[in-house]
């Protein structure tokens, strides 16, 4: 279980987080939707110890991870694995080199094995025979679930998704969401996925928390926060130009009611 | 503040030149704890023997040629300079000694050292700040892996130590070049040449070369990762780190040459 209590992050005068808690259960997705710089991959950078926040604590199976210096972090992060929005595959090595990075560092099977323990994890995102590709070879479908194969080789507790499905096709989108809910009920990871793409977050979520203005507005199951009476909330799912959201910045404001 | 509306010149100038050099203190203390890190991940497992090495045949064995080619070129140079002014008080039969004794100690490492900054200094930093702007150096993190052991690490220790070898062969190709030109161009003997290379050439001479040039490997690796490092804000970022990788390590190279000079002269 992740737990992250009164989290701060400020960039310079720009404060992005301002106290933000949330509670991410064992086993469940949670799905933090929010605008466009909002601070979602903040919070989830902070969540692996990529950023350091001002304030605040984030336990992970109750141990506060901001209270750790590099070296005990390096032991936690091996709980992690993450997708990245654009997958940041290393160019420099084929598929095959990239999925088993972590498997050679932490040295988690003999040489011998490797070779078909990558074989296994591609096949679980589907993908078979591209071991010897390059990662620029690849399409933006299959660099994403390389990159998933990647995250998971390492057999990680809490895999963190960033924009899953940002930059896909309807269906490649889809074949995405259903390999992060496959990942959920085959393997039981605690997972935390941030996006903007309302028709991904109802599939995949157990629990969809809004962030706006660096707080979690709003928690619920993607029924509760479909039928929210926030109108905050509201305008974002129902993905309205006007509303409480686009009123109060004065960026908006000009453009939308001109 | 770029707006100074009410400011005069001289208070607008005032303020940018402490800008530049509030930047730059803040690039030195960065370098600095970026060398402290190399120094603290060195010695811990796992080994980075493998991709020591491979950055040794980057740095080392594909700048051979450009190396290899401007040391001749500044032996051959030297030879016709410094011919022609001895000519004028009859003190030919010197050249030798004076291009052996300015390669080994000056030109050999300075010239290597701003070579490989161009090209090595410029292909790090690309690297490094592609990897850095594509989310790269961040999976390395999410992977248990420290980019400064991963990256930084094999790049520096690489530099050190191939340097000097690079020197080496500067050296002998710079000494060559100006022996040619002496003795089949301008006619010089090249028993008495060959003589007068070795008569006033000591071995000192060549280490402290050696020496400056394992500084010069050390100092343009942990400039170029830096600048990559802190690249920021695709292509164009990446661009602007490698201008300043480049020009930096370029810069640092012949800073340092003055300082080590005057220690070990």
């Amino acid at each position: 279980m992740i737990a992250i209590r009164g989290l701060s992050k400020r960039f310079g005068k720009n404060v992005v987080l301002d106290g933000l808690d949330l509670t991410v259960p064992k086993g469940k997705n949670t799905v933090v939707i929010g605008g466009s710089g909002t601070g979602k991959s903040v919070l989830i950078k902070c969540a692996v110890g990529l950023l350091r926040p001002e304030a605040g604590e984030i336990l992970i199976d109750g141990q506060d991870i901001l209270r750790m210096d590099e070296r005990e972090l390096v032991g936690v992060r091996r709980k992690f694995g993450m997708l990245f929005q654009g997958a940041a595959l290393f160019d420099s090595m084929d598929v095959g080199d990239n999925v088993a990075f972590a498997l050679r560092r932490l040295k988690m099977h003999p040489e011998r094995h490797i070779r078909e323990v990558v074989e296994e994890k591609l096949s679980m995102v589907g993908l078979r025979d591209i071991q010897r590709l390059m990662p620029a070879e690849l399409s933006g479908g299959m660099k994403k679930r390389v990159g998933l194969a990647r995250a998971i080789a390492s057999e990680p507790d809490i895999l963190l998704y960033d924009e899953p499905t940002t930059g896909l096709d309807p269906i490649m989108a889809d074949v995405i969401n259903d390999l992060i809910i496959s990942l959920r009920e085959s393997i039981g990871v605690t997972s935390i996925t941030i996006t903007h793409d309302m028709a991904s977050a109802y599939k995949i979520a157990d629990q969809i928390a809004m962030l706006y203005k660096g707080k979690i507005i709003e928690v619920g199951t993607p029924e509760q926060i479909r039928t929210t009476s926030n109108p905050v909330v509201a305008q974002f799912v129902q993905g309205r130009a006007h509303g409480p959201i686009t009123d109060e910045s004065e960026e908006f404001v000009r453009f939308v009611h001109r | 503040m770029t707006d100074s509306g009410g400011k005069n010149g001289a208070a607008r100038f005032a303020e940018r030149l402490g800008e530049r050099v509030y930047a730059m203190v803040l690039d030195l203390g960065a370098i600095f704890t970026l060398f402290v890190q190399v120094l603290s991940w060195i010695v811990r497992p796992p080994s980075e023997f493998r991709n020591i090495v491979k950055q040794m045949e980057e740095v080392g064995v594909r700048s051979l040629p450009v190396v290899l080619v401007t040391a001749a070129f500044t032996g051959m140079v030297l030879a016709l300079q410094s011919y022609s002014g001895f000519q004028r008080f009859g003190a030919t039969s010197f050249v030798g000694s004076v291009v052996a004794l300015s390669i080994t100690r000056e030109l050999g490492p300075v010239f290597a050292g701003l070579m490989v900054s161009g090209r090595v200094g410029a292909s790090m930093a690309a690297e490094l700040g592609t990897m850095k702007v594509t989310e790269q150096i961040d999976a390395l993190v999410t992977l248990a892996t420290n980019p400064v052991k991963y990256l930084v690490v094999p790049r520096v220790v690489a530099a050190t130590i191939v340097l000097p070898i690079l020197v080496v062969f500067a050296d002998l190709l710079g000494i060559l070049g100006g022996y040619f030109v002496s003795v089949y161009l301008l006619g010089a003997n090249p028993y008495v040449y060959i003589a007068k290379t070795y008569q006033y050439l000591e071995f000192k001479d060549i280490y402290t070369g050696l020496i400056k040039a394992s500084v010069f490997g050390m100092l343009i690796a942990l400039i170029s990762c830096h600048h990559g490092f802190v690249a920021q804000g695709g292509a164009e970022g990446v661009g602007r780190a490698t201008t300043r990788a480049v020009v930096a390590s370029s810069m640092i190279v012949l800073i340092s040459d003055y300082f080590m000079t005057s220690f070990m002269f």
